[in-house]
């Protein structure tokens, strides 16, 4: 098989194996005793060892559970009655979310489906949550957030627009994003209208309320700048904010063609909106909740919920500092197969325990979408020139 | 620019003497008159070897190339312009016309009403809608549909087979699908084993391609994720009628049927992709070929045994069987269409009886 091994780090794995030996969830692991743990904590011993034994409990899980997962490892030759090295368990392409119905619970069960249109075109993705998996999300992004809110929760203006999130059933991936951070703070308030324009009156009364006071402000990267800054820009006004921490994400290629690097970005939401921290996420819809945040070094981290695999084309494990397809994982899914994924994002690999800003866990860069290949052949030929 | 070699090497004047002599007959015609083209946009040079069939077949030829810039179509138009700035060929230069504009049916439907004869290269999609746009009534019009090309492989002439020539074999494979990602639609998915190829044998082909393709083939990432994703969605949609042979590091991906599906034609795979069949019988094959199936490529296996696969069994599909190595050598007679005598009219002229 291709995923080449890595050399696994086995040393941990009692000491992993009592943490995870409390009541358990739905896969036979137990990742709630990691909520009551700081989200940054656990080195490479510890935790290559728990997510070896979380992955192959969450791999045995949704092989029983989805039938075409299940389809998908016999076709590999996976056998799951061995214990698998963590590079081992071949990691699902986000695409096929868009082609099967992929769900590891009854249908009846599902309580959310979250959507999102990715890379090629029209076709969707569905990622289906029971309550189980949906209360998980919630409560491991609060834990995460919480390690730069301090816990308490905020007063929260979120840069969109209420449209976005009316259906309760089926979300957007910017929707779904929108209503997930909502649940962390206080006194939640739109900031645009329904035609995306500054809702003047509700930031108004926002800032007058809290204008001293931590407050959080959450948006998408491009929308926060297009929508807000420029706008405020153009009109020479500014938000009365003294103490804004500003949680953005959804990527940076909007920006980077109006050249707009994170420096940048960072420099003007301070001067105009008081943003006194602004902190870029990445995340996935196919796995909402264990997110990524970036430290003040600019780095992506992995919590102790979520790790990464950056590989070479054919799938070696790739070098640090050296570009590759990222491969994530996260120890949330349980009502679909999105535990181990390959994304079509490229990154790199920067180190791992020894961020200088103290974290441990492996941290990263991400560049974008894995570039489009020159498609040889002869079709589409009227059409695409 | 090996393509541009290809095509340079293809007009050669040893090559064009031999087409004049294989269609001697054709003293009797005369071309349409007009041609539009619709070339491709993802082969460069296909608009070249278009328009050469054209002017072969006596016409004068509008070309449209693709918006895109693509160094093979500046080197060979540079080099046409060069060519009839000498004034030696006055006679084809007006009968010359490269276009270049952005897809806009309006221009496109202007030129086709004043054309005897449209040729479409394809894309399913692509003809669909050159179509809508109407000919005049005697125009004709040849179109280049989305095909699906096959390989068979005699097993015993493949056993112990030296080294060199297995690599050989394998390098012309590679040159047949590689070389174009598979897209082409002369390139082959499936590889068909005229007789239940011995263990040894199979791996010793199969490694000998993985050899060429390492030392050749640039593995993009957005290429091995789309390849990937294929594999295990195969997994899902052939459930039980496969089995995934080998990944050979990722390199090449070979799945083996158990039977042939008679949606055969839907498995295309790309990037290095291929579905294995083994069977005893060629007339294995009879069942699954459409009209859709255009090249065969063999190796090992009598040319006349195809061709009578073909003839013999009436089949709709297949219409150009050639030797591994030679799937995207286009030519005069492509997807079953002497293009020449397509592209031109006969003039009869009888004798009186007295």
């Amino acid at each position: 098989m291709a995923y080449n091994a890595s050399s696994d780090v086995r040393g941990g794995r009692t000491a992993a194996r009592e943490r995870l030996s409390g009541a358990n969830a739905v896969a036979g692991f137990d990742v709630a005793s990691l909520l009551d743990v700081a989200p940054y904590s656990l080195d490479h011993v510890t935790k290559s060892a728990l997510f070896a034994e979380a992955m192959n409990a969450l791999t045995r899980h949704h092989f029983s559970h989805c039938p075409q997962y299940r389809s998908m490892l016999e076709f590999l030759g996976i056998s799951l009655d061995t214990h698998h090295v963590l590079a081992d368990l071949p990691p699902l392409p986000v695409r096929l979310f868009k082609e099967f119905e992929l769900l590891s619970c009854p249908r009846k069960d599902v309580i959310k489906t979250l959507t999102s249109s990715g890379t090629s075109g029209q076709q969707v993705s569905r990622i289906y949550l029971d309550r189980t998996n949906a209360g998980l999300q919630t409560r491991v992004l609060a834990r995460i957030v919480a390690s730069i809110t301090g816990g308490a929760r905020l007063p929260m203006l979120i840069v969109d627009s209420p449209a976005v999130v009316r259906d309760r059933q089926l979300f957007s991936a910017r929707g779904a994003g929108i209503l997930g951070f909502a649940m962390l703070g206080t006194d939640v308030t739109y900031a645009l209208d329904e035609q995306m324009r500054l809702d003047h009156a509700a930031i108004a009364a926002f800032c007058e309320s809290h204008a001293d006071g931590p407050v959080l402000l959450f948006g998408f990267t491009a929308i926060v700048w297009q929508h807000l800054y420029k706008v405020l820009r153009d009109k020479g006004e500014k938000l009365p904010l003294r103490d804004a921490s500003l949680l953005h994400g959804g990527g940076w290629k909007k920006l980077a063609s109006q050249a707009v690097d994170p420096v940048t970005f960072d420099g003007r939401l301070r001067e105009t909106c008081g943003v006194a921290r602004a902190i870029n996420y990445y995340g996935m819809v196919e796995q909402t909740g264990s997110i990524f945040l970036a430290c003040s070094e600019g780095h992506l981290h992995c919590s102790n919920f979520s790790d990464i695999i950056v590989r070479r084309s054919d799938f070696s494990i790739a070098d640090i500092g050296e570009s590759g397809t990222l491969q994530l994982m996260s120890l949330l899914p349980t009502s679909y197969p999105g535990h181990n994924l390959l994304s079509e994002d490229e990154a790199t690999l920067l180190g791992e325990d020894d961020c200088r800003c103290g974290r441990k866990g492996r941290y990263f860069h991400v560049a974008g979408r894995i570039s489009q290949a020159e498609i040889r052949g002869c079709s589409d030929t009227y059409r695409a020139a | 620019m090996v393509d541009v070699m290809t095509f340079a090497f293809w007009i050669r004047p040893a090559n064009l003497e031999r087409l004049r002599r294989a269609f001697a007959e054709c003293d009797e015609r005369l071309g349409l008159g007009v041609l539009l083209h619709i070339t491709p946009s993802n082969v460069p040079v296909n608009f070249a070897f278009s328009y050469v069939f054209g002017l072969l077949a006596g016409n004068a030829n509008m070309v449209r190339v693709p918006s895109r810039t693509w160094p093979q179509i500046t080197a060979i138009s540079s080099t046409m312009s060069r060519v009839f700035e000498s004034g030696d060929h006055e006679q084809v230069r007006r009968r010359t016309a490269i276009l270049r504009y952005p897809r806009n049916d309006k221009i496109t439907a202007d030129l086709s009403a004043q054309c005897s004869g449209r040729v479409v290269w394809g894309g399913d999609s692509t003809i669909a809608d050159i179509r809508r746009l109407p000919l005049p009534p005697r125009a004709v019009e040849l179109v280049f549909a989305d095909r699906y090309s096959l390989c068979v492989l005699g097993a015993s002439a493949m056993t112990s087979l030296p080294d060199k020539v297995m690599h050989q074999l394998a390098r012309r494979f590679y040159n047949d699908t590689y070389l174009v990602d598979q897209n082409a639609c002369s390139s082959p998915h499936l590889v068909f084993w005229n007789h239940v190829p011995d263990e040894e044998t199979e791996a010793r082909f199969w490694n000998a391609v993985e050899r060429v393709v390492r030392d050749n083939y640039a593995l993009e990432p957005i290429k091995q994720v789309d390849k990937y994703t294929r594999l295990l969605r195969d997994a899902v949609e052939l459930d039980g009628n496969a089995a995934l042979c080998a990944r050979h590091q990722e390199y090449l991906y070979r799945v083996r049927l158990k039977a042939l599906p008679n949606d055969m034609e839907a498995l295309r795979g790309r990037y290095g992709y291929f579905y294995e069949y083994h069977s005893e019988h060629l007339d294995d094959l009879a069942p699954v070929v459409t009209s859709r199936y255009q090249t065969l490529t063999y190796f090992g296996v009598s040319p006349e045994s195809l061709r009578d696969l073909v003839i013999g069994n009436r089949l709709s599909g297949i219409d150009r069987i050639v030797p591994v190595g030679r799937a995207l050598d286009l030519d005069v007679t492509w997807d079953g269409y002497d293009i020449i005598r397509s592209l031109s009219r006969f003039i009869s002229v009888s004798g009186s009886d007295s």
